[in-house]
């Protein structure tokens, strides 16, 4: 029984110190869900609300990308790569076909391995647009996110002009590309890309020195750079690690070795560092295309070769050699010798990494895809437990995992 | 083309007196013009939804603004993107979860007939499970069809017959077929 | 581009490598699976060899040969920039591999990715074993060369195409679109 004041005051104390005990609540996050990029399901238990545990249940989008590989030919395949990364269709084309251009031994010409810088460049440019944007408008601010898309439709209009389609192109071919450059398009894109640049400084400016913004992606979602390497991470949130791959400058291919950019470098592996990382990359993309504009010299885009490629259409119809390859080619689909080949390029979002298996007839035996999805998908429980459930929003936006390469 | 609808219309069930054709086509105008989305986003097609709610190809202008993630509150399903084995149980109970009245749009091929994924994981088409009213082919659409597709479908909403209170009971067969649903919704959701 | 990390595992493992070759730039060592652990170890610590980075984890099924699978491992090294496939055969009559998730965390997803569409289990693992992409009930494996392409479980209740001007959605027989659909078998082969 309390005799004096203080006493009182004590017993208060204690009553309100004493810890109540508390149950964890399993929530799911389902699978149609507006901040879940493409269909991804969380399973999440939480203490209040700082995550325990989290479990992401993916294959709501599979969509049997290696089986239809294996039914097809190789040039059938270009459209199946194509859905897998879909923010950037031409990294993944391009990669793809440089796999098999690797496996059959064969180089491409000069013009067609600057045409596709380009196209890459011009889609990386579009995925991380779309990334920042999209992560901006789940934190809240719905601008960036309008002028993003905004930015991205300039861009896919002349990819329109180049390719034929904005989103899924299919544009190369085994030994090139499919086409080649329009009329007038170089000095189109080159104003494209000054607004772009614009709208790209608009979004910097309203984002990068915000408080609310970087109270939510400062210190949130941090990997350490000795994880990041063991959980298989690569691209953007690997260097945002402070970690220096880039498989452009590591294992340089088509034209990287020749053009002047930088690749820049995050230090403490969290959100703000990754986000600020894409619009940095944003910039070096517009400088390799320009100075590809300036290299380029007019030239073949195919090779000259009538086992892969498909011969000129006056050849076709007049003479016999040409009819039987272009029969050859279209019946039984280009013939790629046997053999295993690991190929390698550096998609928006890390390492895209093709594991192709021939056995000498016009149909691969396995198209393995290493989605770099994959690997950051399998992290993200490791950056994510032990904070705030709202910290999950901009880490997994920022992961940009992509639910056609995550699921194939 | 709209009033020219109700005039080919000879069913005794559906002919309607002259203040009733006066709601039904104010009702018809109302609901056309603010229609709530359910973009139901999976894949590519994704992409090309955010270009049609983006500032240029402005969806906004047809009503259409505001996605609504909850079923409970929408009344268009925009089923945007491939629809695969896992997925069409939970499109199912978002379908069913909506109130009446309600449309869908398959936006895409894969939507539509299950596109060029002809294998063992994707639905061939969402009409295989949910009823469709506009069915937009692409892969991806160009946005434009896609606003095509809309004033289609406004033009199907301001035809067809709407009542302030509808009285008609839901059918039988329809009650017995959602309670005996439950035990076949298999595929991934516990 | 890496003779000089296959040559050190070789120094080191004598024996115990089957075969190694190089192929379109990349190095290969083939192993049997009970080795694969302590060599998978000893890249990733080895100072020299540095293979920190889990790269992918793949599977190819040979029907026809015996062993039937083979998996593909891809390490690479962030610091000396060179990668190894480690590539191991496993026989259809007893689908096991020890895992390699304790070492490298990264192949976590990658093995749920093999035992998903191939069949092959992990031993040893730090989480639980369960499928990627497909739902937990399904039967089957889908990317082994047996299963066919539209392979159907018959668990998903899908309409049936009656008509085949009008294409695909409800046919005569079926019930007015306003109604829940009916559940039938589906008319694709049932694949058990």
């Amino acid at each position: 029984m309390p005799e004096t004041k203080n006493d009182l005051a004590n017993l208060q104390e204690d009553v309100l110190d004493a810890k109540l005990s508390t149950k964890s609540l399993s929530l799911n996050m389902g699978p149609s869900h507006p901040a879940s990029h493409g269909t991804v399901r969380f399973h999440i238990e939480l203490d209040g609300e700082i995550i325990t545990k989290l479990d992401p249940e993916i294959g709501f989008l599979h969509r049997g990308f290696e089986k239809s590989c294996e039914n097809s030919t190789w040039t059938q395949c270009l459209p199946y790569t194509d859905r897998l990364n879909y923010l950037s269709s031409m990294c993944n084309n391009f990669g793809f076909l440089t796999a098999v251009e690797k496996l059959a031994g064969i180089e491409i010409p000069e013009r067609a391995k600057y045409i596709r810088t380009i196209g890459a460049e011009l889609h990386r440019l579009c995925d991380h647009l779309t990334c920042v944007g999209a992560m901006a408008m789940e934190l809240g601010g719905f601008t960036p996110f309008l002028w993003a898309i905004e930015a991205r439709d300039i861009l896919w209009d002349r990819v329109a002009e180049l390719t034929g389609a904005r989103v899924t192109t299919s544009y190369g071919r085994i030994g090139g590309v499919n086409r080649d450059l329009p009329e007038g398009w170089v000095q189109k894109v080159k104003d494209s890309l000054v607004r772009v640049a614009e709208l790209r400084d608009d979004i910097d400016a309203l984002l990068t020195h915000n408080r609310i913004f970087l109270e939510r992606t400062r210190g949130t979602g941090k990997m350490s750079a000795e994880d990041a390497i063991n959980y298989g991470f690569t691209g953007p949130m690997l260097r945002a690690s402070g970690v220096d791959y880039d498989v452009r400058k590591a294992h340089p291919y088509w034209v990287y070795d020749r053009v002047d950019f930088e690749v820049p470098l995050g230090s403490e592996g969290d959100n703000y560092d990754r986000y600020y990382l894409r619009i940095a990359e944003m910039k070096e993309s517009e400088r390799i295309i320009l100075q590809c504009f300036e290299q380029m010299e007019p030239g073949p885009i195919l090779v000259d070769d009538w086992r892969y490629v498909l011969p000129p259409k006056n050849e076709v119809y007049s003479t016999i050699e040409g009819v039987i390859g272009h029969f050859k080619i279209v019946m039984e689909g280009v013939k790629i010798p046997a053999g295993t080949v690991y190929s390698y390029t550096e998609s928006p979002n890390g390492e895209l990494g093709w594991y192709l298996v021939s056995d000498g007839s016009g149909r691969p035996y396995k198209v393995h895809c290493r989605a770099p999805g994959i690997p950051l998908l399998g992290g993200l429980e490791h950056m994510v437990v032990g904070s705030l459930l709202p910290d999950l929003i901009p880490t997994f936006d920022l992961i940009n995992m992509i639910g056609g390469e995550v699921e194939q | 083309m709209s009033s020219n609808f109700g005039m080919m219309t000879t069913r005794r069930e559906e002919a309607q007196g002259f203040l009733e054709r006066l709601v039904s086509r104010g009702l018809g105008w109302a609901r056309k013009n603010s229609l709530f989305t359910y973009p139901f986003a999976t894949a590519c097609c994704g992409m090309e939804y955010m270009s049609v709610a983006g500032s240029r190809y402005d969806i906004a202008r047809f009503g259409a603004e505001f996605p609504r993630f909850s079923p409970r509150q929408a009344d268009l399903l925009l089923v945007v993107g491939t629809i695969n084995l896992k997925q069409a149980p939970i499109l199912k109970r978002v379908y069913d979860q909506m109130c009446e009245p309600k449309w869908v749009i398959a936006f895409g091929v894969c939507a539509s007939s299950g596109g060029f994924y002809d294998n063992y994981a994707v639905l061939q088409g969402i009409d295989r499970i949910i009823p469709v009213d506009v069915y937009v082919p692409g892969c991806p659409p160009r946005p434009e069809q896609v606003l095509d597709a809309l004033i289609l479908l406004q033009e199907k909403i301001a035809s067809q017959g709407h009542k302030l209170v509808d009285r008609t009971p839901p059918a039988p067969e329809a009650i017995a077929a959602a309670s005996a649903q439950n035990p076949q919704l298999v595929g991934g959701v516990k | 581009m890496s003779e000089a990390v296959v040559r050190r595992i070789a120094d080191r493992f004598g024996d115990k490598i089957l075969r190694a070759f190089s192929q379109h730039g990349d190095e290969a060592i083939v192993v049997a699976r009970e080795d694969l652990v302590e060599i998978a170890r000893f890249c990733h610590d080895d100072e020299e060899i540095d293979l920190k980075m889990p790269v992918t984890l793949t599977c190819v099924d040979y029907l026809g040969e015996k062993p039937r699978f083979e998996l593909v491992y891809v390490l690479y090294s962030v610091k000396k920039k060179h990668r190894l496939q480690i590539r191991v055969r496993v026989p259809e009559e007893d689908p096991e591999a020890p895992s390699l998730t304790p070492i490298y965390r990264g192949l976590d997803y990658w093995e749920r990715y093999v035992w998903d569409m191939y069949g092959i289990r992990f031993s040893g693992r730090l989480k639980p074993l369960k499928r990627l992409w497909m739902w937990e009930e399904f039967e089957g494996h889908p990317l082994r060369k047996d299963f066919p392409l539209r392979g159907r479980t018959g668990q998903i209740p899908e309409l049936d195409i009656q008509d085949i001007y009008r294409g695909p959605g409800p046919g005569p027989k079926s019930r007015p679109a306003s109604r829940a659909a009916e559940p039938r078998p589906s008319q694709l082969p049932i694949v058990k």
